[in-house]
C-alpha cells in the first residue's frame, strides 16, 4: 500500500504480501483465543469498526469526494474510491431491493484471501474478511450513515462470488440536518 | 502575512486543539513614578486600564509585569495585590510592562463551543438544504476561515486579512489530523490531541504557508 502522490514524505511502498500475512496472523490467532466462530466474527467486526471510525477521515482528506446525495451514490463511491485507494480492487455494485437501501459489492479479487484456499473444516461459519464488514459500517456511522454490513457469499466457503451486503438503515425521523 | 492560530473542535463542539501561532505582541514597559497618572481598575481576574491611554498604552490593556516579574492575575509574583501595591508611594519608581492580555485556555473553549453554535445556527439560516456552514469570518484585523468536514470535526485558522492559500491549508490540516493524530493508536476520538507529530507537522504546514505569501505559492 502506498501513500497518496501528494504527501512530502518519502512515498514508500509496504510489501502486499506483509500485510496479507498479518492478517491471516490476525484471524489464526484469534481462531485460538475463541472457539466460537461466531466470537471470532464478533472481534473481527469490532476491531474494523474501530479501523473504520479512523480511515473515513483519512479517506475523505485524501479523495476530496463530495458529500453523496443518495444511497446508490454512496454505495458507488465505496466501491469504485475506497476499495481501489486501499485494496487496490475495484467490486462491482449491484442494487437488491426496491426500496433502495440494499446494495452488494461483488468482488472477483480479494487480496486479503491470497494465501488461504479454504476454511479448515471446524471453522466452517468463520467469516475471514468480517473486518472489512466492520470498516465499512464504522466509516458510514461517521458519516451519519448507519448501515448493516455482511458478507452475503464467501468464495471460501464454496460460493461462486464474494458478496459483501450492505444495507443502509433508515435515519431517525427527528435528524432532519446533516450538519 | 501571518498566520495567527489555529483551532480543531470536535463534533460536540469542544476544542481539542488550539496552537498560537503569531509573532509576539507589542508590549510596552514603562517607568512611573508616584502618582500613577493612568486609571486602574479590576476587571475580571486581571488589573487593566481604565483611564489615561498614553504613550502605547492603551485602555483595555492589562497588567503584565512590575518590576519585570509576571504579574499573577490581581496579584504580584510575591503574592500582593497590585491595586494596593501601586497605591503604596514606598514602591516607586516601579516599572510596569502593559499589553494586551492573551486568552486563557478556559476562555478558549468557550469561544470555540461558541462559534460551534453559531455554526450550527448558520447552517440552519440557509436557504438551501446541506449548507457547508461558516466558511469566513472577515474583519479588519483577520479572517477567521472555517472548513468542516463530513464527519463533524472543524478546523479554524485565524489569518492576516491579506494571506492566501487558507484553503489548501485547511485540506492540509485535515490530513494532518487523519494522519497524526488519528492513526495513532493511542489517541482517543473526539478527545484533546496531545500527540507530538501532530504539532510538528502543523507548525511545518503553517510555515509552508506562511512563505507562500500573498500571492499563493511559488510568489
Amino acid at each position: 500500500m502506498s501513500r497518496s502522490p501528494g504527501r512530502k514524505q518519502e512515498n514508500y511502498k509496504i510489501s502486499r504480501e506483509l500485510f496479507v500475512l498479518t492478517y491471516g496472523a490476525l484471524v489464526a490467532q484469534l481462531c485460538k483465543d475463541y472457539e466460537k466462530d461466531e466470537d471470532v466474527n464478533a472481534c473481527l467486526d469490532r476491531m474494523g469498526y474501530s479501523i473504520g471510525i479512523r480511515l473515513i477521515d483519512d479517506f475523505l482528506a485524501r479523495s476530496a469526494v463530495k458529500k453523496c446525495r443518495s444511497y446508490s451514490e454512496t454505495a458507488d463511491v465505496i466501491a469504485q474510491v475506497a476499495f481501489k485507494m486501499y485494496l487496490g480492487v475495484t467490486p462491482s455494485v449491484s442494487c437488491s431491493s426496491a426500496t433502495g437501501n440494499e446494495f452488494s459489492l461483488i468482488l472477483d479479487k480479494n487480496p486479503l484471501v491470497d494465501f488461504v484456499e479454504e476454511l479448515p473444516a471446524e471453522r466452517a461459519s468463520l467469516c475471514y474478511c468480517n473486518l472489512l464488514c466492520g470498516v465499512i459500517r464504522g466509516a458510514l456511522e461517521m458519516v451519519h450513515l448507519a448501515a448493516e454490513v455482511s458478507f452475503l457469499q464467501d468464495r471460501l466457503k464454496g460460493d461462486a462470488v464474494t458478496e459483501i451486503g450492505i444495507t443502509f438503515l433508515r435515519k431517525p425521523e427527528d435528524r432532519k440536518h446533516r450538519r | 502575512m501571518a498566520i495567527f492560530s489555529v483551532y480543531v473542535v470536535n463534533k460536540a463542539g469542544g476544542l481539542i486543539y488550539q496552537l498560537d501561532h503569531y509573532a509576539p505582541r507589542a508590549d510596552t514597559e514603562k517607568t512611573f513614578s508616584f502618582p500613577l497618572d493612568l486609571v486602574l481598575r479590576p476587571h475580571d481576574e486581571r488589573v487593566v486600564v481604565a483611564f489615561g491611554q498614553r504613550d502605547g498604552i492603551r485602555v483595555g490593556h492589562a497588567v503584565l509585569a512590575i518590576n519585570g516579574a509576571e504579574v499573577n492575575g490581581r496579584f504580584t509574583a510575591d503574592g500582593k495585590d497590585v491595586l494596593e501595591f501601586l497605591n503604596n508611594p514606598a514602591n516607586y519608581p516601579v516599572s510596569i510592562r502593559f499589553g494586551r492580555h492573551r486568552l486563557s485556555s478556559n476562555e478558549k473553549l468557550m469561544l470555540a463551543s461558541m462559534f460551534h453554535s453559531l455554526f450550527a445556527i448558520g447552517s440552519q439560516l440557509s436557504p438551501e438544504v446541506g449548507s457547508s456552514g461558516i466558511e469566513m469570518l472577515e474583519t479588519d484585523t483577520f479572517k477567521l476561515h472555517c472548513f468542516q468536514t463530513l464527519t463533524g470535526i472543524k478546523f479554524m485558522v485565524l489569518a492576516d486579512p491579506r494571506q492566501t492559500g487558507i484553503d489548501a491549508l485547511l485540506r492540509k490540516i485535515y490530513e494532518i489530523y487523519s494522519d497524526f493524530a488519528l492513526k495513532n493508536p493511542f489517541y482517543s476520538l473526539e478527545m484533546p490531541i496531545r500527540c507530538e507529530l501532530f504539532d510538528q507537522n502543523l507548525k511545518l504546514a503553517l510555515e509552508v504557508a506562511e512563505k507562500a505569501g500573498p500571492f499563493g505559492p511559488g510568489s
